[in-house]
């Protein structure tokens, strides 16, 4: 099946259908506004657009976790849940596992006071069970996963004591951890220097494939987005401007929004070139 | 002597502190632990032994030291050491049940205020604010007059009175920490709310909360001296250092070991306690243990 193919994809179940999604502050601003896309399961989408746009938001509200004074309207429907307007107690059975996000700023995303195996071992523990020395080994074995090459040293360590690609791969274990339908990755690699970047999505790129994950990636860099996903859907100030497959998207820009955005594309083409075969 | 009229202080996280020196901290926690377990040694051994009874009055009125009475007697002829040891355990019940009563009822008040939103939310903060501005000293009264002058009044009238205070900082530093993103990233993960405060919220409030608590101990065992002196307190025989203060002040002149020795080994508590929650305040900050970002 050549890359461009997504008819297996979007075949696949339906994952996560977002109708009408509109983010409203209580002061009237609308900072995502009537925004549809869906995800099938298996299926790679990247959400891009500038600083600003409405991407986290867009996350957050898929799950449920707008900040005080924001609410969302329209539909959110995650794995045959609806989100919107949903008690936190079913959130909760929701979040994580069917759905788990890697965050934009790895520091700020880790507890400051918890050791990383911790942090690990709680969603680990929720789902699998695991206690004592067996959860400890599953600790272990998840940091390993990542690719981390002192897991005992990390998995004692505070999140000040590691570095930040460091950082950002044990929140990808984390996110992980809860095994989830679909992994939610807000602009996963934008903390992080070039080298590490191209290593952190491939890894990423492969864990992915492993476990046949749905993913949303979002990212305000096409050649990122470009590298790890099917398809992606354009947004500026909270709205779609332009929706497809990543190729085609990058090819044949139809919006003018994306027009430019390919056009500032940094190093396009050597992204392409690095863009693994399946 | 006044009451204090809790000058109650919110500790701030202070986060732009000049690195304190490993040593000078533990110089200054060392200090503090020493003061205070010089009264809490005192109010342990009162538990087990007294030199005389309580109500002893066999020494002679204003008796100096000898004959047994290491500091001498005081005007009703009862030994001053025997009253400054059943003093030293009153003041750290108070101080310690203050503060549990504080810790208590202020961290559930606080928490709760945080998660509220809109007009219970403006609610709760006024009431806190009402809460603080009402004197000490006036609530106490009405927790005595509603049940009746005993230590474990002056401790509630105390503790509620603290425990405003204490809900008030635990508001702010709690809705700060929900507003991080570790919080969001453990909630996306499928923590439940109880889970996250007791997981996340409460052990990064708890360096700022517990040098609050510190200090608090420290106002609390002022706050109960004051209500002795005013005869709010502890009832006799129960010596309260608050009381020996009252009861000797007529014949400072005379017999000035009567208001000194209670006067001192207050003072020696409250500062022991205000060093423990300083050098508390430097080790356990973790502005000052997180160097690196
Ligand atoms: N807590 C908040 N309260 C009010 N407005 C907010 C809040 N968080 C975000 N916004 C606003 O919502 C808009 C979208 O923000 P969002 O964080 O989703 O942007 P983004 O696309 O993720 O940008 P970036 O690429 O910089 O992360 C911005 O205009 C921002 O100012
Ligand atoms: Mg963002």
């Amino acid at each position: 099946m050549s890359p461009r193919d997504t008819s297996f994809h979007t075949s696949g179940d339906t994952l996560l259908d977002v109708r009408g999604l509109t983010v409203r502050t209580d002061d009237g601003r609308v900072l995502v506004d009537d925004l549809s896309f869906t995800v099938a399961s298996g299926e790679r989408l990247g959400l891009i657009g500038e600083s600003g746009s409405g991407k986290s938001l867009t996350t957050l509200a898929l799950l449920g976790l707008l900040p005080d004074g924001m609410t969302a309207t329209g539909s959110v429907e995650l794995a045959g849940t609806q989100v919107v307007g949903a008690p936190e107690k079913r959130l909760t059975a929701v979040r994580g596992r069917d759905a788990a996000v890697v965050f934009q700023e790895p520091l700020t995303a880790l507890d400051p006071l918890m050791r990383m195996g911790r942090q690990i071992a709680e969603p680990l523990a929720r789902r699998t069970g695991l206690r004592g020395r067996e959860l400890n080994s599953a600790v272990t074995e998840a940091l390993v996963r990542v690719r981390l090459s002192e897991p005992d040293r990390i998995a004692r360590a505070f999140p000040h004591e590691i570095s930040g690609g460091q950082r950002q791969r044990v929140a990808l274990a984390m996110a992980l951890a809860c095994d989830p339908g679909l992994l939610i990755a807000d602009e996963p690699t934008t903390a992080l220097d070039v080298s590490v970047q191209a290593e952190m999505l491939d890894l990423l790129d492969t864990l992915v494939r492993e476990r046949e994950m749905a993913v949303l990636f979002v990212s305000h860099d096409l050649a990122v987005v470009a590298k790890v996903t099917d398809r992606v859907l354009v947004l500026k100030d909270g709205r779609a401007v332009e929706e497809g497959p990543v190729l085609d998207v990058v090819t044949a820009p139809r919006a003018e929004y994306t027009r430019a955005l390919v056009a500032g594309a940094r190093k396009l083409e050597s992204a392409l070139d690095l863009r693994s075969p399946r | 002597m006044t009451l204090p009229a809790a000058p109650l202080k919110e500790t701030e996280p202070t986060e732009s502190n000049a690195p304190v020196s490993r040593r000078r901290r533990s110089a200054t926690l060392w200090a503090g632990c020493s003061l205070t377990a010089l009264i809490v040694l005192l109010a342990l051994l009162s538990l087990v032994w007294l030199p005389f009874d309580t109500d002893d009055t066999s020494g002679g009125r204003l008796a100096g030291p000898g004959d047994g009475h290491l500091l001498g007697t005081d005007k009703l002829g009862r030994d001053l050491f025997t009253q400054l040891m059943t003093g030293a355990r009153i003041a750290v019940q108070a101080g310690l049940g203050s503060v549990a009563v504080a810790a208590l009822v202020g961290v559930t008040l606080g928490v709760l205020a945080a998660f509220a939103q809109g007009w219970l939310d403006d609610t709760l903060a006024a009431f806190l604010d009402i809460l603080i501005a009402f004197p000490t000293l006036l609530l106490a009264m009405l927790v005595v007059a509603a049940r009746s002058a005993t230590l474990s009044s002056a401790i509630l009238a105390i503790g509620l009175a603290q425990s405003a205070v204490v809900a008030r900082l635990v508001r702010i530093l709690v809705k700060r920490v929900l507003a991080r993103d570790y919080v969001t990233a453990a909630r996306t993960s499928g923590t439940s709310w109880p889970r996250t405060v007791a997981g996340h919220v409460l052990p990064n409030i708890w360096p700022t909360l517990v040098v609050n608590l510190a200090l608090q101990f420290g106002l609390a065992v002022l706050a109960e001296a004051g209500l002795s002196y005013l005869g709010l307190g502890a009832p006799p025989p129960n010596a309260s250092w608050g009381r020996m203060l009252q009861e000797a002040q007529a014949t400072f002149t005379t017999a000035p070991a009567g208001a000194l020795a209670p006067g001192i080994l207050l003072v020696v508590l409250v500062v022991g306690v205000n060093l423990i929650a300083d050098g508390l305040r430097d080790t356990l900050d973790p502005a000052t243990r997180r160097r690196r970002t």
